[in-house]
């Protein structure tokens, strides 16, 4: 009898336990991004830039450098970076408070720009941190700690689908939805975030990949309620799929 | 066919049961036991239906398991 070890925890990640609440989407993405820049063999070419949010401490567990930008200026410090460093792969992690809300003016002009970067937006329609209030990603009617009643339209206006807004830009190059509920959809995801880093490796440009990923301590559901609220509800506002390519 | 086994890490694991859910040969269930941070871990239930299909790793948000094959010696 042989044994042969065909999965395990990737190299470039430490050994830091996540921080994140019990089935939340991040540690999923955190771990599919170390598992890729194994494969790709960059781990010492390759610079993150973490969010304000519950990935913050995105430089704790991943095993490759990564700095912090303030709130919402992750595109402009990973610009800053890629501009200096053209060979390195240069990614910024944000959720939808940093990117949708604070950052939307940094995202739009850095997209516009059309820099040669890949951005991660972990869409997980709340501010997860700070405790789970209304971000401007809040599905229509979502009870969170700033709106109990629900949103409402006339008072907080609609959620923005920033993939579909990006991908209008012609400087945006790829831009494809993706969601981390089951082994399928990480495999999917994890295409989709290989593809975003290549492209920026060849010099494609401006890649955007968007993540739905679960919240459950905010959302008030256990995991596996919230996986199939991610599929049943929050995956019919925000379509999974390839939303522009282009080569 | 493929043998296998997984080794779940009690420290790492947050029951959060995602692979419970993924699991083609039901081979992963509740666990009974509490780790140091108060979360319920999963448990590899060692039937012998493990394929090492890795679905269950995939899916882990905590990187809690890893998957090992068990191939029979080659015939010498």
């Amino acid at each position: 009898m042989a044994e042969k070890i065909v999965y395990k925890k990737p190299d470039s990640l430490t050994d830091k336990i996540f921080s994140y609440c019990w089935g939340c989407g991040h540690s999923t993405v955190h771990k599919i991004i170390a598992e890729l820049i194994d494969e790709l063999g960059m781990r010492e070419k390759t610079i993150a830039v973490a969010p304000v949010g519950c990935a913050v401490f995105a430089y704790d567990f991943w095993n490759f450098d990564t700095t912090e930008a303030a709130h919402g200026r992750a595109p402009v410090v990973a610009t800053a970076i890629k501009r200096v460093h053209p060979g390195h792969l240069v990614f910024s992690y944000q959720g939808d408070g940093d990117l949708a809300s604070i950052g939307m003016a940094e995202i739009i002009h850095t997209a516009n720009r059309g820099e040669n970067l890949t951005i991660i937006f972990i869409n997980n329609t709340n501010y997860g941190m700070t405790g789970g209030q209304m971000a401007p990603t809040t599905l229509i009617g979502q009870k969170t700690t700033t709106s109990p009643a629900g949103r409402n339209i006339k008072q907080n206006g609609y959620p923005i689908k920033m993939s579909e807004m990006l991908a209008q830009f012609e400087s945006v190059k790829y831009v494809e939805r993706v969601k981390v509920t089951n082994a399928a959809s990480v495999i999917k995801a994890k295409k989709a975030i290989k593809k975003g880093f290549l492209n920026q490796l060849n010099g494609t440009g401006f890649s955007f990949i968007e993540v739905l990923s679960a919240c459950p301590a905010n959302w008030r559901m256990e995991p596996l309620a919230a996986k199939a609220h991610i599929d049943g509800v929050i995956s019919k506002y925000y379509p999974v799929g390839l939303i522009k390519d282009i080569k | 066919m493929k043998k296998g086994r997984i080794r779940i890490d009690e420290e790492r694991c947050k029951g959060c049961l995602l692979c419970v859910e993924e699991c083609p040969k039901n081979e992963i269930k509740k666990g009974g036991k509490i780790n140091r941070f108060g979360y319920t871990f999963a448990e590899f239930c060692d039937n012998g239906s493990c394929n090492a299909c890795t679905l269950c790793a995939i899916v882990c948000p905590d990187c809690a398991i890893e998957v090992i094959e068990i191939t029979e010696d080659e015939k010498k």
